[in-house]
């Protein structure tokens, strides 16, 4: 079955491509991308700042439940053509992963569905493949937490 | 439509981890594998299914019994780290999709009353 959302990164490359089409009509994908509140809210973080605009930038932060800052990513914005195109830096602040370019391309596909294309450019290949591998990591920890947990409940 | 059977929806169920467990080790039959659990026999099953329909696991007819037994090469897949990568940006999606499907129907809603 075809995958809504789809990944390609090539082998020793330094960028990645993310593709995903949407059950909603282009308008209403950028405007999820636009509103710093609905960003907010699908991205699961705090948006401090977002100046939607060429010269423009962005600020997110994300803490956890006790109120400890966990994430903070702040960026550039170079491009900003509603509907259409967004260019824009990414980096995570206090992380070795440096800073990436992010093209994201919106696209009409039918009145009601659209498409999001976002082309990230790292630094090396190897940031990128690390980049990757961060929710890997998290999803391996937890695996493993829990097999732990079954483990020792069989014995 | 059908569910997608994918590895890492199969391994994020604890039940399903630890059929995986047990059967690493030796084949089993569907019976000897839901003896080790307190879930009904009809829930194992479902899980089986599951775990055959994603090819992490192979049925093998011995006589008038069948043995699950571990697939190797798709238990490796598990291994690829590009997955929860495209997996972490599928569920961030799936949210902007159904945040905005509810703001479409707000948005309506409104217009309605005018």
């Amino acid at each position: 079955m075809e995958l809504k959302t789809k990944i390609k990164a090539e082998n020793g490359q330094q960028d990645l491509v993310i593709t995903r089409d949407f059950d909603l009509p282009l308008e209403l994908l950028f405007k999820a991308y636009e509103d710093p509140e609905i960003v907010a809210q699908w991205m699961g973080t705090k948006v401090l700042k977002l100046e939607n605009k060429k010269h423009g930038s962005w600020q997110f932060e994300t803490s956890d439940g006790k109120g400890n800052v966990v994430f903070k990513a702040n960026g550039a914005i170079h491009e900003f053509i509603p509907n259409q195109k967004i260019t824009r830096t990414f980096e995570m602040e206090n992380a070795p992963f440096g800073v990436q370019l992010e093209l994201l391309k919106f696209e009409r596909l039918t009145d009601s569905t659209s498409r999001l294309t976002i082309h990230s450019i790292y630094e090396s290949g190897e940031l990128r493949d690390q980049m990757l591998k961060l929710p890997f990591a998290q999803g391996i920890n937890m695996a493993h937490n829990r097999l732990q947990e079954i483990v020792s409940k069989l014995k | 439509m059908n569910l997608r059977r994918d590895v890492f929806q199969a391994i994020a169920d604890p039940t399903r981890r630890a059929i995986l467990l047990l059967v690493a080790s030796q084949s089993l039959t569907a019976g000897a594998i839901a003896s080790n659990f307190d879930t009904a026999r009809p829930t194992v099953s479902k899980h089986l299914q599951i775990l055959t329909e994603c090819e992490l696991l192979k049925q093998e007819q011995n006589g008038r019994e069948i043995f699950y037994h571990i697939n190797a090469k798709k238990m490796r897949e598990v291994a690829d780290f590009i997955e929860p990568f495209r997996q972490m940006w599928d569920d961030r999606f799936n949210k902007l999709e159904t945040i905005m499907k509810a703001y479409k129907n707000q948005q309506h809603g409104t217009e309605n009353k005018d």
